[in-house]
């Protein structure tokens, strides 16, 4: 049973050995070079930017920026030369010769433990797609910087940061291990921290509410993080290797060993791992960090929300789903799927313009680990590419507009926007349509696929629960229409309703440039229906999942067929409702928002205080550990070192008490004799009256006694 | 004359060198006081000489004795004035009272 | 011909820096200086040449062995050596107190003694990480306590004799304990007949000692020494509940004298742990391994709560020493191969953070004169360069990788999930709080606006950057390419495994 659910693909060792050679022949030997290239590009612009980048002419912005167009162009040259081999069981390693990292030990006499242990690249079709997007979603929002921080006071230290953050993420990407994986996955939660609290050491007016919101993020990844190297340590106990691949083999071999049984510390390290993914990627319940994410430059949160940060998370899921037992795989499914609903319905109630975009990533990124958790591996990155480009290309345009509305970031300050800036206007307008999941756009490809897949595997595994991420999907792709529309409409529809909004101006080519590749991205990304319009209704032909395939299949052709069509329908009718919904509120504004949200009362202030979730942490999570520490602080000062003290006291007490015997009653007796003799002596000296006459009296006085002594014997 | 006469003459010089030494206030007359005690001694050597007992006529015992006396007198008063001046000139006094610095 | 002798130039080397000091006038403060400089400087340079030049990584045993007889009487030698556990941490040291000197370069009051001492301390560490002879090395240990002493008790802050009074009683006694263990060992050996202070012969003769089934009071012998020596160097390094001594000897401590203390004097106690602790006694090593994980693990998550709940910033630093030398100890008590590695590497990379960390609380505490965490705020603005070193230690401090601290933490937790799993889980949480802590430090430090009173304070000079350079460096170095270090010391360590493994069977 499970060996067929396990199975890769179908194609035969033949057909494996002819698509390697057709790998190796399109890759040469020089492709690992190329591909190290990618990440150490940033990198070294990166150290050259920290050390040298302020002396640089223009502060050296052109220099990351240039490494990333660079690093762009080899990461998309080789995506293309992918794509061209359409192989779905492409895998460099098997075509070229790679070169290893003994990290630890370079001594290859030492194999025990880590001395054991190598690093190498992964490079597959799901590393190329990725790498291509990250890099060039990097190398258009590090353009876009060029606009948007002109005149910032640490405008050089920005841009070495967004390099390391770029590196780290590319880094990531073709790491074969998890352990490589960690150190650029917590590299990145480094450059988050320093990019989100960027403003907070702002020279001119520091910003302290960017000090917490980094801090909380740093914080609460790291909960994240350190829930995946406990998952990590597991996997390392048992099986003795770190990377994917062993690993995928060595679970199988002990899933088989076991009869077909996953063990429940199995499901436990799987677990673990995701706890990881939740963290970076936002996930419930620790999706707290991201919202409050958006103090940092909007470049950053471009950077965070679309290509590097989250999608870490995606990934990881997507990598360690082979090693994710079935119960796993619900828990993933049922946290991706609450997630995208929960985080949608707190998107309705926000009205600063990126506090919605960060709670819609939220709930995509919600879709894709759900559509993970369900066996969509394929249909999950693949909604990680599309939202990569959509999401970018909404955060530059809310960048775009809160520069031109002199960062003003309060959407019930915009409106009438369109005409002022026609470009952003139109980028975000795709954008939005992508998201929403409206066909011809990249998003409902996307979107479509993992719905599909949530119901494929409630069909296939019966019952009520893995029933439910199906719905909260559907539910939440209403939600998110409705939402995203209410951006659009309240800041470019209407009239302006404020002083800044009314003098808004389009942005220079470096910010409207990334914008544009990003919007036609964001109609294109999906499915390349430009040479034939028509199959872009048809099913099948995305790009993604006929490179990518789903490691595992559970239903057959016929049913996954059905299933789609079904999800189809569905998920158009919730975009169609949400869209529909939204334009009665804030288009033709027959309905009032305002009247809506007094009638929902309490129920409305719930969900716009984000369900309360960062009071209930503060109270309990950062109080209670603000508490420990200082009750362990003082015990630390009273008991420990009070015992310490009073160890201390004891001794030098018994030590006065026996100076004090010796004292009284040794050194008293010598004392006694030398005291007696001083004191007869301190009054005889009395006679001693130093005057000779009186001196002569007494030898008169001694002569007369001696006299009568002698003379008449007295005595 | 008697041997008491003599003796009662010594008697009263050594009264008044007695008194001189204990309570006059100048170092001088101190020094005065001592030679009456001496001479009175010597006195008493002279009178006991003269009155030497039967079968001793020749010996001068006494008279040798006094004048051993004179001489030791002589030069005790010779450092003794010494002492008195350099007692004056660290002290600025020769009152005996002032100088007690021997106690210490 | 050089190499013969390498291992005594690079102890004794700092002693003839003392002589000179001794012999220039008091008022000669800037020969004073430079020579206690050159002293150290030409000591690193030994202690570099050491590390690319004569040691040989293949070799795990002992090599540039120097022995002569010094007390034939009782077969006391004068026996020097060194291997992989040694090699680093010799270096850290020489590193470290040429770095010292320079951070000491403001130091007026009564400057040539304060020199001369911190020369003869070096003296101390270094002899005790070169130190084969038992013997040697228990006088090498109390050489280097006295100067200590009267570093923190005549150069300290306030409270420096309650402080320094504190440091050295607690040491003395460890001393003690340290002391009975020898004699004991040297009479268990043979006494005056045939008994030997040479650590690698006793280290043969602890496997009959093993064996043997006789006790003393409930107690087998190997159980005696074990604790005695177990207490001696647990205060050094300091093992919870005998911290106590190491935040007050910090907080007095001037800044250099902090720096020697967290970045070398902790390691003494850890080293002489592998050295002498664990292989004179494997089977009660073995017996008693999970107390002392729990030790280290309590060390871990009780120090970073203690750290959090501080207010003055060295003191902070000082709690997290605390809870990074946790880590050594849980992984020296797992003693699996990659955790063994992670822990003697985790002296090194703490060394070098720690350091790096109380650099910064020197430098932040000579311009504003206070270390009130709640009274700072703002200071990047004003010190941009000295937010970017104090970023590079603290977040090598938490085990960013990347950086130092984490590849030893990581293998140290990872070698220790082996054996542990359970208490590696609870010490995760002192990761956690070790994160919180420093970057709440760093928001307080320098985010936010800056107060009015610190307008015009200035950014670090040549002379303290010159002093955290290094250490970043190796900070980034170590976290980039481990095997730079670890190289050196896996044949050592593996041999050292293999050589318990034997006695206890596992």
């Amino acid at each position: 049973m499970l060996a067929s659910l396990l199975q890769h693909g179908a194609g035969t060792a033949g057909h494996a050995a002819v698509a390697a050679g057709a790998a190796a022949e399109a890759f040469g030997p020089a492709t690992a070079g190329w591909l190290l290239a990618v990440p150490l590009l940033p990198l070294a612009a990166w150290v050259v930017q920290i050390l040298v980048g302020r002396w640089l002419p223009r502060q050296g912005d052109w220099l990351p920026t240039g490494a990333m167009g660079a690093a762009a162009v080899i990461a998309i040259w080789h995506f293309v030369k992918v794509l061209a081999l359409h192989d779905p069981e492409f895998d460099l390693a098997a075509a070229v010769e790679l070169p290893r990292w003994k990290f630890f030990f370079s001594d290859p006499s030492l194999t025990t433990g880590l001395a054991g242990f190598s690093a190498g690249i992964l490079y597959d079709n799901v590393s190329a797609a990725l790498l291509a997007m990250v890099a060039l979603v990097s190398f258009l929002v590090h353009l876009f910087s060029v606009g948007y921080m002109q005149g910032d006071s640490r405008y050089n230290v920005f841009f070495s940061n967004l390099a390391l953050f770029t590196f780290a993420m590319l880094a990531l990407v073709i790491s074969d291990n998890l352990l490589f994986f960690f150190v650029f996955w917590e590299i990145m939660g480094l450059c988050s921290y320093l990019l989100i609290g960027h403003l907070a050491a702002d020279r001119k007016e520091p910003k302290m509410s960017a000090a917490w919101a980094s801090m909380k993020a740093f914080m609460t990844t790291r909960i994240g993080d350190i829930c995946l190297f406990i998952g990590m340590m597991m996997m390392w106990k048992a099986f003795g290797t770190l990377s994917f691949r062993e690993l995928y083999a060595a679970v199988e071999a002990h899933v088989a060993g076991h009869g077909g049984d996953w063990s429940p510390w199995l499901t436990g390290a799987g677990i673990m791992m995701f706890l990881g993914a939740v963290g970076k990627s936002a996930q419930f319940p620790l999706h707290v960090w991201l919202p409050d994410a958006m103090e940092g430059p909007t470049p950053v949160s471009a950077m965070i929300h679309a290509a590097t940060m989250v999608a870490a998370g995606v990934y990881l899921t997507a990598r360690i789903y082979l090693l994710l037992s079935p119960t796993a795989q619900l828990v993933v499914a049922c946290v991706g799927g609450f997630t995208a609903l929960f985080a949608a319905t707190i998107g309705i109630t926000q009205f600063d313009i990126k506090k919605v975009l960060a709670w819609s990533t939220i709930s995509q990124l919600g879709y894709m680990i759900c559509a993970i958790g369900a066996g969509g591996v394929a249909a999950g990155l693949f909604h990680m590419l599309t939202h990569a480009f959509f999401k970018a290309c909404l955060f530059l345009g809310s960048g775009s507009v809160i520069h031109g509305c002199h960062h003003e970031q309060d959407m019930r300050k915009m409106g009438g926007l369109r005409k002022k800036m026609p470009i952003t206007y139109l980028a975000m307008l795709v954008s939005t349509l992508a998201i929403s999941g409206v066909p011809l756009f990249a998003g409902y490809y996307s979107k479509d696929t993992i719905i599909a897949k949530a119901l494929e595997r409630g069909l296939a595994e019966g019952g009520l629960i893995w029933a439910l991420p199906f719905w909260l999907l559907v539910v939440a792709a209403a939600i998110t229409s409705f939402y995203m529309f209410r951006l659009i409409f309240m800041t470019f529809h209407g009239r302006p309703r404020a002083h800044c909004s009314e003098h808004a101006h389009e942005s220079p080519w470096t910010m409207t440039v990334p914008l544009i590749v990003l919007g036609t991205l964001a109609v294109l990304g999906g499915k390349f229906w430009l040479l034939d319009p028509l199959g872009a209704f048809s099913a099948g032909g995305e790009w993604f999942t006929e490179l990518v395939h789903d490691p595992v299949h559970f239903v057959d052709h016929e049913t996954a067929h059905h299933a789609h069509l079904t999800a189809m329908g569905w998920s158009l009718a919730a975009a169609g409702g949400g869209i529909f919904l939204s334009c009665l509120f804030y288009l033709w504004r027959r309905l009032d928002p305002a009247r809506v949200a007094a009638a929902l009362g309490a129920c409305y202030r719930l969900v716009y205080d984000k369900y309360r979730f960062d009071e209930l942490y503060l109270a309990t999570v950062v109080r209670g550990s603000l508490v420990v520490s200082h009750l362990a602080a003082w015990l630390d000062r009273t008991f420990v070192d009070g015992l310490v003290n009073a160890v201390g006291r004891i001794m030098a007490g018994l030590g006065t008490a026996s100076a004090a015997t010796d004292r009284v009653v040794v050194d008293g007796a010598v004392n006694f004799v030398g005291e007696a003799t001083a004191a007869a002596g301190q009054r005889l000296r009395r006679l001693q009256t130093g005057r000779i006459q009186q001196y002569a009296y007494f030898t008169f006085a001694g002569a007369v006694v001696l006299a009568a002594v002698v003379l008449y014997r007295v005595f | 004359m008697e041997l008491s006469a003599y003796l009662a003459v010594a008697a009263l010089l050594f009264l008044i060198g007695l008194v001189m030494v204990a309570a006059r206030r100048n170092l001088i007359y101190v020094l005065m006081g001592l030679e009456l005690i001496l001479n009175a001694a010597n006195l008493n050597l002279v009178a006991f000489n003269r009155f030497r007992p039967e079968g001793m006529e020749g010996h001068l015992d006494g008279q040798i004795g006094a004048v051993f006396v004179i001489i030791l007198a002589a030069a005790e008063a010779a450092i003794a004035l010494a002492i008195v001046l350099n007692i004056h000139s660290l002290f600025e006094t020769i009152r005996p009272d002032d100088i007690d610095t021997l106690k210490d | 011909m050089l190499t013969d002798h390498l291992l005594s130039l690079i102890t004794f080397l700092p002693l003839v820096g003392m002589v000179l000091i001794l012999l220039i006038p008091k008022d000669r403060l800037g020969a004073i200086r430079w020579t206690a400089a050159a002293a150290t400087g030409v000591t690193l340079a030994l202690s570099c040449w050491l590390w690319f030049g004569p040691f040989d990584a293949a070799i795990g045993g002992i090599q540039l062995r120097e022995s002569a007889p010094w007390i034939p009487a009782f077969n006391i030698h004068y026996t020097m050596g060194v291997d992989g556990l040694s090699l680093p941490l010799v270096f850290l040291s020489a590193l470290i107190h040429f770095v010292a000197v320079f951070a000491s370069w403001n130091i007026k009051k009564q400057a040539k003694g304060y020199f001369a001492l911190l020369m003869l301390l070096e003296v101390g560490v270094n002899g005790v990480f070169l130190a084969l002879d038992f013997f040697l090395f228990y006088v090498f240990w109390e050489i280097m306590l006295l100067p200590m002493y009267f570093l923190i008790g005549i150069w300290g802050g306030e409270r420096r004799e309650y402080a320094a009074i504190k440091f050295f009683l607690y040491t003395l006694a460890g001393s003690v304990l340290m002391l009975v263990a020898l004699v004991a060992i040297w009479l268990k050996s043979g006494g005056m007949s045939g008994g030997t202070f040479d650590l690698l012969v006793l280290q043969e003769m602890a496997r009959n000692w093993a064996a043997d089934p006789s006790t003393f009071l409930g107690m087998k012998f190997t159980t005696w020494i074990f604790w005695f020596l177990f207490i001696g160097f647990a205060i050094k390094i300091p093992v919870f509940p005998f911290h106590t001594w190491l935040p007050d000897a910090h907080v007095q401590a001037p800044t250099p004298i902090s720096v020697i203390l967290a970045g070398i004097l902790l390691k003494l106690g850890a080293y002489g742990m592998l050295r002498i602790n664990f292989p004179l006694a494997p089977d009660a090593f073995h017996h008693f391994a999970y107390a002392l994980a729990v030790l280290g693990a309590i060390n871990i998550v009780y120090g970073a709560y203690v750290a959090m709940g501080q207010t003055d910033f060295k003191r902070m630093v000082a709690y997290s020493s605390v809870s990074h030398m946790g880590y050594f100890l849980l992984g020296a008590a797992a003693w699996t191969f990659t955790g063994l590695n992670g822990a003697t590497l985790q002296l090194f990379t703490h060394g070098t953070s720690s350091a790096m960390l109380f650099l910064i609380v020197g430098v932040v505490y000579d311009r504003l004169h206070h270390r009130n965490l709640n009274d700072f705020g703002g200071l990047g603005k004003r010190m941009p360069y000295y937010m970017g070193l104090s970023i590079v230690g603290m977040f090598a401090a938490l085990g960013l990788p990347g950086l130092s601290g984490f590849i030893s933490e990581a293998m140290t937790l990872m070698g220790s999930y082996q054996v542990y799993p359970v208490l590696v889980i609870v010490s995760t949480l002192g990761i956690l709080m070790t994160a919180a802590f420093l970057l709440y430090a760093i928001q307080r430090v320098f985010l936010g606006p800056l107060p009015e009173k610190y307008e015009s304070v200035p950014d670090i000079n040549g002379r303290e950057a010159f002093c955290m350079i290094p250490f970043a460096f190796l900070c980034v170095l170590v976290g980039v390419l481990p095997s730079l270090i670890l190289d050196k010391m896996g044949p050592t360590l593996e041999l050292l495994r293999d050589q318990l493994a034997a006695v206890v069977g596992g």
